[in-house]
């Protein structure tokens, strides 16, 4: 044991940087994932690189230029009733769907994944109670909740990204616990306790680390669900107050005009919600073929 | 069993005891509290004052927590700011016609997604399980109100063949009385699960052919047919009922979107609009009423699970 050891110790971090590298070339090597990462590349530029080549004004309405159709006075996308510039507007409600998704869907993966953790090492009646607390928050529609919160606080995007990011942690809580629970009775846990490592040392260090496969994979499905929540409270005119807009928020302006025939206030906004939603999708699937491969060559 | 049964039901008892203390709490976060809302925001402070004491709202939290839940106990909900009725009675006339129209999708999804994901296992990695796959991907990122739209653009604005509103009635018979605009919102709703309960139905489909039952059936030589369609797809619906309870949450919340964009009177639409005139008694009655619904509904899930599965059954402690 004591001669082996050493030996076994050495080939240990080539092993896990090639475990790595595999994953990459798994996740580059399925097709959807690379088309979702494209998609996902290509709306960050045309959002936040965009508005860089096609000026226009966001902040101030022009009612003589209201509800042009596409192509007339320089418009590509047309303008909307107060004569924004869709296609303008869909950049920068790009960002704020963006920063939105992805910053509400990052604090709820950090929540979940340490009220998870501590769940699943503590075991006993403490992981019962706090487990008990992820079902009624599970059974209280995040939706419903957020509208309640829009009402009493000024839905601003920091304000937005607090709530939706403590009301939607529950699902990654409830998988890591699922790992923590695994993770807790592993002997380089039960050797770190025996040396007397703390439990604070066991949770960040031990149970965190090993569970990130499921937490990075779940992190990307949180963002996706964290920007089609965003559209919803928008889309049901409680999102963030204008000049400031989002996808959702398009739409909902635009469903005054469907009878009119203007798809352009409707259809390029559903489009990118859709193709942002898909583009995470895709690749949290990738990720997690990659993982489980990679964890299957252990 | 019964051990499992009472473990079960102490669960959800503890759970909808956290669901109380949420609704509590943000109830009591709201701004003015109950005395700006029912007293109107320009009222004095001697008359807040003597509304608070009047109805305890000058007592600690504990105190005001334990009438709060006697209320519960007696169904009271409160009263409506805005429409000068009690909660209760508000929701019990709404509730009757959202559980119509999730009902309604729910069962349309189902007939469309079972068969759906029972065909798209059996074809594994052809070119019409893909096909699907990727149809279902799409429709799993396209949100509820957008899928509404289009079918409105679609139906009413460019076909006119159905009608753009839901039928606007106070009974349960006047919906289905008017049935041609029972279709849009119904078919909304059942397109938005479809993506959702076929992708269950195909992987539980998946996980029952490989299973042992599956090659002693074939081996006794039953029919193809009659091995899909009557022992796979009898076994693969029980993961489909545990699914259904907790879809609940995710039902309410299409429902909530699609009464708001069909102008359907049910539970959603009234939760829509009290949202707009900042009528909490109403909103959080609501999301009570939801939740509860929510914990009963998985509760009974699983005991049906338990119920009509064996393997379910043997499993439990």
């Amino acid at each position: 044991m004591s001669l082996s050891a050493p030996v076994a110790a050495e080939p240990q971090p080539v092993r896990v940087a090639g475990s790595y590298r595999r994953m990459a070339t798994l996740f580059f090597a399925n097709r959807l994932a690379v088309t979702g990462l494209v998609i996902l590349a290509a709306l960050l530029v045309f959002c936040f690189l965009g508005p860089l080549i096609h000026h226009t004004d966001q902040t101030h309405t022009n009612l003589s230029a209201a509800n042009l159709s596409p192509g007339t006075g320089g418009h590509l996308l047309g303008t909307d009733d107060v004569g924004h510039d869709v296609l303008g507007r869909l950049m920068i409600g790009g960002q704020t769907s963006l920063e939105i998704g992805v910053a509400a869907g990052l604090l709820a993966t950090l929540i979940g994944t340490v009220w998870g953790a501590i769940s699943g090492y503590a075991g006993g009646w403490l992981d019962a109670l706090m487990m008990r607390v992820v079902d009624a928050g599970i059974a209280i529609p995040a939706l419903f909740l957020l509208l309640v919160t829009a009402t009493i606080l000024r839905p601003t995007v920091g304000v937005q990204i607090l709530i939706i990011g403590c009301v939607s942690w529950l699902v990654p809580a409830r998988l890591v616990r699922a790992e923590a629970l695994s993770l807790r009775s592993r002997d380089y846990v039960q050797a770190m306790k025996a040396m007397g490592g703390s439990h604070r040392r066991a949770v960040f260090r031990h149970i965190i680390p090993n569970a990130i496969g499921t937490v990075v994979v779940n992190a990307t499905f949180q963002v996706a669900d964290a920007i089609l929540l965003i559209a919803y409270v928008s889309f049901l005119g409680l999102g963030v107050p204008p000049p400031k807009t989002d996808w959702g928020g398009m739409l909902s302006k635009g469903i005054s005009y469907t009878y009119d025939g203007y798809w352009w206030l409707i259809f390029p906004a559903g489009v990118a919600i859709v193709l942002v939603v898909c583009a995470f999708n895709a690749i949290g699937d990738g990720l997690r073929d990659s993982f489980e491969v990679r964890l299957e060559g252990r | 069993m019964t051990r499992f049964l009472l473990k079960r039901i102490g669960q959800a008892v503890v759970v909808i005891f956290f669901v109380t203390v949420i609704v509590f709490l943000l109830l009591h976060s709201v701004p003015g509290g109950p005395a700006h809302g029912i007293l109107g925001p320009k009222a004095s402070p001697q008359a807040i004052a003597e509304f608070n004491r009047e109805h305890g709202f000058d007592k600690s939290l504990v105190q005001q927590y334990w009438a709060y839940l006697n209320e519960l106990f007696h169904g009271d909900l409160g009263e409506s700011y805005t429409l000068n009725q009690s909660v209760a009675s508000l929701i019990g006339q709404r509730i009757p016609k959202t559980l119509v129209l999730t009902g309604l999708s729910t069962l349309v999804a189902l007939a469309v997604a079972i068969p759906l994901g029972v065909w798209q296992a059996r074809r594994r990695k052809g070119l019409a399980d893909y096909a699907v796959t990727t149809v279902v991907f799409v429709g799993y990122a396209t949100p509820v109100f957008f899928l509404a739209l289009v079918l409105v653009i679609v139906f009413t604005q460019k076909t006119q063949l159905l009608p753009p509103q839901a039928p606007q009635t106070q009974s349960i018979a006047g919906l289905f009385a008017d049935s041609r605009a029972l279709i849009l919102p119904v078919l909304a709703g059942a397109i938005a699960t479809i993506a959702a309960f076929s992708r269950y139905m195909r992987s539980a489909v998946l996980d029952n052919l490989a299973e042992d039952y599956v090659r002693t059936a074939r081996a006794k030589g039953a029919s193809e047919r009659r091995v899909v369609w009557l022992h796979i797809m009898r076994n693969s619906l029980t993961p489909i009922v545990a699914m259904l309870g907790y879809y609940l949450p995710v039902l309410f919340s299409g429902a909530l979107v699609i009464e708001s964009v069909f102008n359907y009177p049910g539970m959603g639409l009234l939760f829509w609009n009290a949202a707009q005139t900042s009528d909490y008694p109403i909103l959080l009655g609501a999301v009570l009423v939801i939740a509860l619904a929510t914990v009963i509904g998985s509760l009974l899930a699983d005991i049906v699970q338990a119920l009509i599965d064996p393997r379910v059954r043997g499993t439990i402690k």
